[in-house]
């Protein structure tokens, strides 16, 4: 199969991208390059318009209020909702994921109107912020699709529920995740919507390839020495640093959340 | 612009009431004993009791002498420093100030406890307890630096800590002055909030977290000359008074300050410390001392003497390799200290921690253009090498990956390795350095037995 250059859209790094954002791009550029496929990474600013025909688009965490200023751009000429319906694929990180849901928290604190592209509703935590590291066992499947345990950190204040045909990334082994620690992320078609970030392909080339198996078919394997270096010492030292000094007590708060069905923690 | 009043200490140093008096004994006492047992400068423990037997004691130690404070994401350290030296040798007055690092109340309760009640104190303060700190040491001088993304986990939003920062300068005494940097926007809508306001054009390397106007969240649009403005409100770059003119040392770089009649002046800057950024911090330091009133030329004498700042910009000798000591956390101190490298392929090693002080989360490892990197010999350093290494291997940048600190130095192949560390990662590296240094390895030079910055 021969591809044209691939491109990668970075959406709006000035207002979402607070997390290194920009290095999802990076990474699937890259593995792109190194497979001998072109590829290019399109950085798009909130002054110019963005292209509907990009094959990948990277949507990135951000504050309050360049959140919302990102999701009127995005809402004004819909060129987000045309990429998809013309098959593109999304990665949407934080933020990003609250803006392509059916509504999330302005500014005002009040319920502001998403992009619709994800089935699911957010709104304010009712205490602090979940912070953290964040390990996800994928769903059946999406490992049956080759994805590994996900690593990644996490540091959000909103809360998200998933409306049916939204289906989540998988199950919270660590962390909060979308809301009490039991699921995370929302995937729905092509739109793959999480709170890791890390950036999160950095640490998990495996999402990398499903999202670029996507557009580009079978891919052959690469030399992930590094990456798979920094999972297995994440997912080995990050449950510890998540709670530090009070590890069981704050694992077991956890795990009476997820029983309980309801947030303790933002 | 200079402001009515005495220079120096204000005349008779205010007594101190009994508890504060019984507050700053227990606290140095104790800092003395953290000392004697080898527990580092004591000046946590310290000020932690200064602040518990009297919690007001801050204010106590602050009332009767000049407070000028300097905040900002980058180069307060390098900056209370140059502002220090400069204020002792303009003033003729032996100066406080807090030089370890330790910028939250504790830190600023120890040093102020540590001086005598009369000095004048120059105190570095954490951006987010500058609000917090405004109100009990009513500073003459407020140094607003700059505003970016820190400790990602901490500070989630930057734009947060602008609008405490507007509503300290609000606060602030009648009389009291703001130095602020105009370039920043940040930092221009906080400062704003101020009744006095030196603008400096201090220049701005890293721009992504002021793309978004602090008033009103429309893009705000940067020109040519540094010039800058929102497309909303209308938000705009104040003219400085005081602004940096010319490149790299000698009588080509030059502060540049408006008078009163409009009339400017120039004054040579020659820093031993490198980068653009510290000219910069150079022009802040030298326009708070003119706003107060201060001859030029001793501020600029001192500032062009200092050498290092608490270990920052040393030299240091371990193993047969000269290391030059960069302090790098954030993507924008990165974006300063690119210019400071030696030119390639001079060897560089790269040190990441991820403890509190430095926050947990290294994803802004992404926001840094390790891509500059390409065509030296690289070292991956520091408790998180692993993650800085996925990154140099996505940049295309060849590199080794090597934990521990002193054992990078030698790996990176050179006679004069350049070492940029994160904050924690630092103070390791210092510290493994001083120690080798007095086991009697050659010469760890620079780095006396007191501590960085402990010569003064
Ligand atoms: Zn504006």
């Amino acid at each position: 199969m021969t591809v044209s250059c691939v491109s990668v859209a970075l959406v709006y790094p000035e207002l979402l991208g607070t997390y290194g954002d920009g290095g999802n791009a990076t990474v699937l550029a890259q593995r792109l390059r190194w497979r001998g496929h072109p590829a290019e990474v399109v950085v798009v600013g909130p002054g110019g318009p963005l292209p509907a025909t990009c094959d990948i688009y990277v949507v990135g965490g951000g504050e309050d209020l360049p959140q919302s200023l990102a999701a009127r751009r995005l809402l004004e000429a819909a060129p987000l909702h045309r990429a998809v319906d013309a098959g593109a694929v999304v990665l949407a990180v934080c933020a990003g994921l609250q803006v392509l849901g059916e509504s999330f928290v302005g500014p005002d604190g009040k319920p502001s109107t998403g992009l619709g592209l994800l089935g699911c509703v957010t709104t304010r935590g009712r205490g602090r912020r979940a912070v953290g590291e964040l390990v996800v066992e994928p769903s059946a499947r999406w490992s049956a699709q080759g994805l590994t345990t996900c690593s990644g950190f996490e540091n959000h204040g909103g809360v998200t529920e998933l409306l049916p045909g939204t289906e989540p990334v998988g199950t919270v082994r660590v962390g909060l995740g979308n809301k009490d620690g039991s699921v995370e992320g929302a995937v729905k078609g092509r739109v793959w919507g999480t709170y890791m970030h890390g950036p999160v392909l950095a640490r998990n080339p495996a999402l990398a390839d499903l999202l670029l198996s996507w557009v580009v078919g079978e891919l052959a394997p690469l030399d992930d020495t590094l990456p798979l270096a920094l999972r297995q010492e994440r997912l080995r030292n990050g449950p510890a640093e998540r709670y530090p000094g009070r590890g069981r007590a704050r694992a077991g708060l956890d795990l009476l959340a997820r029983v309980a069905g309801r947030g303790w923690g933002r | 612009m200079a402001v009515a009043g005495a220079q120096g200490a204000r005349p008779g140093g205010a007594r101190l009431p009994a508890r504060a008096r019984l507050a700053v004994t227990a606290g140095n006492g104790l800092a003395h004993l953290s000392r004697l047992v080898g527990l580092g400068s004591g000046s946590v423990v310290g000020g932690h009791l200064v602040l518990a037997v009297d919690p007001s004691a801050l204010s106590h130690l602050a009332r009767g002498r000049r407070v000028m404070v300097v905040s900002g994401t980058n180069g307060k350290t390098t900056t209370t420093r140059l502002l220090a030296g400069a204020l002792e040798a303009a003033g003729g007055t032996e100066v406080v100030t807090n030089l370890q690092g330790a910028n939250l109340s504790t830190g600023v309760a120890a040093a102020l406890a540590a001086g005598r009640p009369d000095l004048p104190a120059v105190l570095e303060v954490d951006e987010m307890w500058l609000d917090r700190l405004v109100g009990d040491l009513r500073p003459e001088v407020v140094v607003l630096l700059n505003l970016s993304r820190d400790q990602l986990d901490r500070n989630n939003e930057v734009r947060h800590v602008a609008q405490r920062w507007r509503q300290a300068c609000q606060a602030l005494a009648p009389g009291a002055v703001v130095v602020a940097n105009a370039d920043d926007p940040l930092v221009a809508w906080a400062a704003m909030g101020a009744g006095r306001v030196v603008w400096v054009g201090a220049g701005l390397g890293w721009r992504n977290d002021a793309a978004g106007c602090p008033a009103c969240g429309a893009s705000v649009a940067f020109g040519e000359d540094g010039h800058w403005a929102c497309g909303g409100c209308g938000l705009s770059r104040p003219l400085p008074e005081v602004r940096v003119e010319g490149e790299g040392r000698g009588v080509a770089a030059g502060v540049v300050v408006r008078g009163p009649d409009g009339a400017d002046s120039r004054h040579p800057l020659e820093l031993e410390l490198p980068g653009r950024c510290n000219r910069a911090n150079a022009a802040v330091a030298l326009a708070a001392l003119v706003a107060c009133g201060y001859d030029p030329g001793p501020a600029l004498g001192a500032m062009a003497r200092v050498r290092e700042v608490a270990g920052r910009y040393a030299r240091v000798e371990h193993a047969g390799v000269t290391a030059r000591l960069l302090l790098a956390k954030n993507p924008a101190g990165w974006a300063e200290v690119f210019d400071m490298l030696a030119p390639a392929p001079g060897p560089v090693v790269v040190a990441v921690n991820a403890r509190t002080a430095d926050g947990h989360d290294p994803s802004w490892l992404w926001d840094v253009e390790f891509e500059r990197l390409a065509g030296r010999p690289v070292v991956a350093s520091g408790e998180r090498y692993l993650d800085l290494s996925v990154r140099l291997h996505y940049a295309g940048v060849g590199h080794q990956g090597v934990e521990g600190l002193s054992a990078a130095l030698s790996a990176a192949g050179g006679q004069v390795v350049d070492v940029v560390a994160n904050y924690t990662a630092f103070h390791q590296l210092l510290a493994e350095l001083r120690r080798a240094g007095e086991a009697g390895a050659p010469g760890a030079g620079g780095l006396g037995a007191g501590g960085p910055g402990a010569g003064r």
